[in-house]
């Protein structure tokens, strides 16, 4: 039941994309992302939309999978759409008792769509094709800078890979405990809004608890292994850039020029 | 009055990379009555398989009939085969939320629709049945040690009286002495109602002792499932797939061995000491 989310679930596989240092498949994304509103044409989505495919084909991971995880920000994108298309101001197309759809409206909610789409199942490949380790790895290094500043960059890291760590494991204890407590007669899905509420009870405070006993058991063991934070520690498999890595970047750059270059130049001269 | 699995197979995540098949075609018949052991290794499928019988889990394919009915028809009530099929998870102590052991044990009677005092005489009922001392029952249930809560956490489901009573693993975690008093309170429950009771378990030394009737699995199909004095004797096999069978086997049939006329059949302490008296005495 709550194992349909894929956003920050690695999927197990050999590829390409899977075996590039975690900091290019981290800048990637964000420059993606960046793209996305940099382009601002229909040509530049295609372009962008074909980028991705490209990608998607050479993580080998099942197209099924990054939907999946679109199926979370589903309403999301519906309530998106559905403003954009009533509420922009502009000229008028249809026009039924208080809703009015223009011209601008639609092209707006087309542009919003296709973008939290592209940006959600861009990032969803991120995910699918890092582990959560090397992810939080990549971050640390790319962040370290910052440490100049006094912001606590490995904390930050280890805070965060802890608690994707524990996202899986929360969701096997949470399947857990509901059917412990379905077998004892309880009822999670029917009755009004107080009653569902007060029925997650049984559920909510033995997850808690459990949850304390888990950060409580990890502080214990991570302290009986000499843990004492950032300072000197060093890497098991530190990140180095390859000539792969170099490739992909060049890749990206080659995809943000050209991308903007023809969706500026021939999305302005034809409109679109 | 029986629970019948017809040809039951059951895959997790189906379609991904990391598809496993926990149950391959079992066919089972437990009648009323029977003190029934499950053993596997873990990943063996025998908790999956006790998830079938109240319906937690659906099975792919095949079906689970209970008294007659099949589990899987549309107008089947699974709130009333819960009520009948108690069954208590593995670490069940995980599951307890109220602010008193007393109140714990009441939400699964409560659950059935009962009125307040039957289901408070339900949960006296079952907590006295599983020998907590009544100093207890207004305690939190997050301060009472590690068996005292899993007493409690069993009296949860035996509150609800059910017909049939599954049990994962009732004793991981615990100590000797401890896993003792657990099993010996569960066969008094059984030997005092009759009830139907499967022990769930990877230890063949636990329930040896206890049940009429072993079921092996293996991969998640049913690999033996006979008396244990069949069972053990295959002791090899079993071994292979990385199980054991109790000490006293393999005591016996070393001695057996090496010439003494003991009888291998024996499968607790208690009939083993006999028939290594025996064998003594018939050698002098």
């Amino acid at each position: 039941m709550l194992r349909d989310i894929t956003l920050g679930q690695y999927y197990q596989t050999e590829s390409i994309i899977h075996k590039l240092d975690p900091r290019v498949k981290l800048g990637g994304t964000l420059l993606y992302i960046i793209s996305l509103f940099l382009f601002g044409s229909y040509l530049g989505y295609v372009i962008a939309a074909a980028f991705l495919g490209i990608v998607i084909r050479l993580s080998h991971v099942p197209f099924k999978f990054m939907v999946k995880g679109m199926r979370a920000i589903f309403f999301l994108l519906l309530i998106t759409v559905g403003f954009n298309l009533f509420l922009t101001p502009g000229r008028e197309l249809v026009s039924f008792w208080k809703l009015t759809i223009t011209a601008e409206g639609v092209r707006m909610a087309v542009t919003m769509a296709v973008r939290l789409t592209l940006l959600i199942i861009g990032s969803s490949v991120m995910t699918l094709t890092t582990t959560p380790n090397n992810l939080t790895d990549g971050m640390e290094k790319m962040m370290k800078p910052l440490k100049v500043f006094r912001v606590p960059v490995h904390e930050v890291a280890m805070i965060m890979s802890i608690a994707l760590r524990f996202i899986p494991i929360l969701m096997e204890e949470t399947d857990k405990i509901m059917k412990a407590q379905i077998a004892r007669g309880a009822d999670f899905d029917s009755g009004n809004v107080v009653q569902r509420a007060k029925a997650l009870v049984p559920l909510l405070v033995p997850l808690f608890i459990s949850a304390f006993r888990r950060a409580n058991d990890l502080a214990m063991a991570m302290e009986a292994r000499c843990y004492r934070g950032g300072e000197g520690r060093t890497k098991m498999k530190p990140l180095i850039y390859g000539k792969r890595d170099r490739v992909a970047y060049l890749c990206i750059c080659l995809y943000l020029v050209s991308g903007i270059v023809l969706s500026r130049l021939i999305g302005m001269a034809t409109g679109y | 009055m029986s629970i019948i699995l017809d040809h039951v197979s059951y895959v997790y995540g189906e379609g991904t990379p990391l598809e496993v098949r926990a149950l391959d075609d079992v066919s089972l018949q437990i009648p009323d009555g029977q003190f029934v052991g499950i053993i596997g290794h873990t990943g063996s499928g025998k908790s999956t398989l006790v998830q079938h019988m109240n319906g937690l889990l659906q099975a792919t394919s095949g079906r689970i009939y209970f008294n007659g009915q099949d589990i899987y028809d549309r107008d089947y009530k699974l709130k009333n085969l819960r009520s009948k099929v108690g069954l208590v998870f593995q670490y069940p102590e995980h599951q307890l939320f109220e602010i008193d052991v007393f109140s714990d044990v009441c939400f699964g009677p409560k659950n059935l629709g009962l009125e307040k005092k039957e289901a408070e005489l339900r949960a006296f009922a079952a907590l006295r049945s599983v020998g907590l001392s009544e100093e207890l029952y207004y305690q939190s249930p997050f301060e009472i040690s590690g068996g005292q809560k899993r007493r409690v956490a069993i009296a949860g489901v035996l509150a609800m009286e059910p017909e049939i009573l599954i049990l994962d693993e009732p004793t991981a975690g615990l100590d000797p002495k401890g896993r003792k008093e657990i099993l010996d309170q569960i066969r008094k429950l059984q030997t005092d109602t009759g009830m139907t009771i499967l022990l769930v378990s990877h230890s063949m030394e636990d329930v040896a002792e206890y049940v009429d009737r072993i079921i092996v699995m293996n991969k998640g199909k049913v690999m033996y499932d006979d008396v244990p004095k069949k069972v053990f004797a295959c002791y090899r096999e079993l071994e292979a797939v990385g199980l054991a069978a109790p000490q006293v086997t393999y005591i016996l049939h070393e001695l057996k061995e090496r010439g003494f006329q003991v009888n291998t059949e024996a499968t607790t302490i208690r009939e083993a000491a006999e028939t290594i008296c025996e064998a003594i005495m018939m050698e002098e």
